[in-house]
């Protein structure tokens, strides 16, 4: 497996498409960094930060203009890198004739698809780290506070968490490279599938405010989207003084909500079943693929 | 089961959607033997094929490549069997040197020895100049040659060649066909599927057609063509300058002769076995002039199209 991980790995860092990935990943970082430019000190003002309370180099992440921040923009082009990582893993093959032949080889089918997987999540992972050492050196520069222990191993988690995130996402990606045999057509499949979502997030408070009966079932329907999921889940752990209370408790239950930042412990209890969740999407979409890739039929043509 | 057999199939059987495309299949290939499979499209050559690697599983009947099962133990088949599809397919962005050495990496030859062979496969398909040129820029035939030196590189004890010379020049054919004659010598067993007669007659010692999934016919093409188009017996033409009922006589008399016929100045002699030196010996006793003799060959297409007329 370990020959089709680094033969993967290569294609990657090769292509065009690793290319075009990261510039957009350059890209991002630097409207992210512009988006904190411009917020970050309303943003301060506003959590007490200056006063000695709550954080001071997470709010780089989180701050901007209305909703365009870097946890906004992320939220966003991590699904596209994972789809680009994904689409084409195994159609590209059969249409290509590879596959045949790289199955005639004394490899497992399961190291093909697994090591596939493996060298997408590596490749997710370096772009994500990459985008947030980008913004965390330059805003370093910036707002010259460093971070604390605290913030860096929530950032820490953010990454694993934004790892997951793209990983469903991929996972997706290749099971409609799995089913599909054009290329084309898996591409256009998941790309649909993720403005549903999207769209979803932008209207979607609009439309459950119609159907639901209650504001817990108004968001448990926007949870469905795992874009709300993650975005959710970002929130929680980068905002420590958010609490998802606070779209669902009456105004005389917020009264008695203590103002000050949740403690990474009481954040993480927060998120566990966002984190569950995604996990389980990456992991149902993977096995999906997994399955009906091991028992596709292999024609010549 | 007979210690020779590389390739042995019982009753192999595969169906899709309810139809049968591989229909109680027994074929048994020596070892070292150039072994032709022949039929028209959608006679089930490549799913053979496809269940003797373990790509395909059969519905019934069982396969053994080398003493190995193909469904039971796909890795010890693929260990030992080259497989080169209708279609072959390279990865576009890399070199041909860089194609050959991922699938030497997948079948676990060290870096050094992967090198040698590398530059020994390439030697042998005559691409040793186009080793680091990228495999987008190839021509059909060029892909043709580096997908067979991809099949060579795992030194296969088997080769299952499906359909090879599609797609190449007259020139490509040859230098194909004289490379495949010149495998058994080392050690390498092939079965080629195809629908080229001529070049299967050229280099396949024996040969098995399917029709509609089963075997028609199998064996070696010498008799095949004997036992299909005269009955079993060998057909000597002798030409003379001037045949004469007496002539046709003597030739009648001789041992193993079974009819005689004459056309003008070539007389027919249908005959139990290679009867060429006692009929030549006749011809000459009898005063009359030998201008030549010989054994009629059966090509394959005749017997191919006898089979097919038929069924």
């Amino acid at each position: 497996m370990a020959a089709i991980i680094r033969k993967e790995l290569a294609d990657y860092f090769n292509s065009i498409r690793f290319l075009v990935l990261f510039i957009l990943v350059v890209a991002t970082s630097g409207y992210g960094l512009f988006a904190a430019y411009s917020g970050i000190r309303q943003a301060l003002l506003e959590s007490g930060a200056v006063t000695g309370h709550g954080f001071v180099f997470l709010p780089l992440f989180t701050s901007g203009e209305g909703n365009f921040t870097l946890v906004f923009f992320i939220v966003l082009l991590v699904p596209i890198i994972g789809i680009a990582l994904g689409f084409d893993a195994i159609n590209s093959e059969r249409s290509g004739g590879t596959l045949s032949r790289l199955l005639s080889q004394p490899v497992y089918r399961d190291s093909v698809i697994n090591g596939k997987f493996l060298a997408g999540i590596v490749t997710l992972t370096l772009m994500v780290v990459t985008t947030l050492l980008l913004v965390s050196g330059y805003g370093l520069r910036m707002i010259g506070v460093p971070p604390t222990a605290e913030e860096i191993i929530r950032l820490f988690i953010y990454i694993v968490l934004i790892v997951i995130y793209g990983a469903f996402w991929m996972g997706l990606a290749m099971l409609f490279s799995v089913v599909t045999r054009k290329v084309a057509t898996s591409l256009l499949i998941t790309i649909a599938i993720w403005l549903i979502f999207f769209l979803w997030t932008l209207m979607g408070p609009a439309l459950t405010g119609t159907i639901a009966q209650s504001a817990e079932g108004q968001l448990n329907l926007m949870r469905i989207s795992p874009l709300y999921l993650f975005s959710e889940a970002t929130t929680v752990l980068l905002v420590p003084a958010y609490r998802l209370g606070l779209m669902t408790m009456t105004a005389g239950e917020l009264s008695y909500a203590v103002p000050n930042p949740l403690s990474l412990g009481q954040s993480l209890l927060t998120i566990w079943p966002h984190l569950v969740s995604l996990v389980c999407l990456s992991v149902i979409c993977f096995a999906i693929s997994y399955v009906l890739f091991m028992r596709q039929e292999i024609r010549a043509t | 089961m007979t210690e020779n057999l590389t390739v042995e199939t019982q009753d192999l059987t595969k169906s899709y959607d309810g139809v049968t495309v591989v229909d109680r299949l027994n074929l048994n290939i020596m070892e070292n033997e150039v072994f032709g499979l022949l039929g028209p499209n959608g006679a089930g050559k490549t799913t053979t094929i496809l269940m003797l690697m373990g790509l395909t599983e059969p519905a019934s009947g069982i396969a053994r490549i080398c003493g190995f099962n193909p469904t039971r133990e796909p890795l010890e088949v693929k260990r030992i069997v080259g497989y080169l599809p209708e279609e072959v397919g390279f990865y576009d962005g890399l070199t041909a040197g860089e194609n050959l050495r991922f699938i030497a990496e997948l079948n676990n030859i060290s870096r050094a020895d992967s090198s040698r062979r590398i530059d020994e496969v390439l030697e042998m398909v005559g691409l040793t100049g186009e080793k680091d040129m990228v495999v987008s820029k190839f021509s059909r035939g060029m892909r043709q040659r580096l997908g067979i030196a991809d099949v060579l590189i795992k030194s296969p004890r088997v080769i299952f060649l499906d359909e090879p010379t599609s797609g190449l020049d007259p020139k490509g054919i040859n230098q194909l066909l004289d490379l495949i004659a010149s495998l058994p010598g080392m050690g390498t067993t092939v079965l080629l599927s195809s629908h080229q007669l001529y070049q299967v007659q050229r280099v396949c010692h024996s040969v098995g057609i399917l029709s509609k999934g089963k075997m028609v016919i199998e064996g070696a093409i010498d008799k095949l063509g004997r036992d299909a188009l005269a009955g079993g017996h060998y057909m000597i033409e002798v030409e003379t300058a001037g045949p004469d009922a007496e002539l046709v006589d003597i030739l009648k008399k001789i041992k193993g002769t079974i009819e005689v016929e004459a056309r003008g100045n070539v007389l027919r002699v249908s005959t139990d076995a290679d009867l060429r030196a006692e009929i030549a010996k006749a011809v000459v006793q009898s005063g009359a002039p030998l201008v030549q003799m010989k054994v009629q060959e059966f090509s394959l297409d005749d017997i191919y199209m006898k089979y097919f007329k038929e069924s």
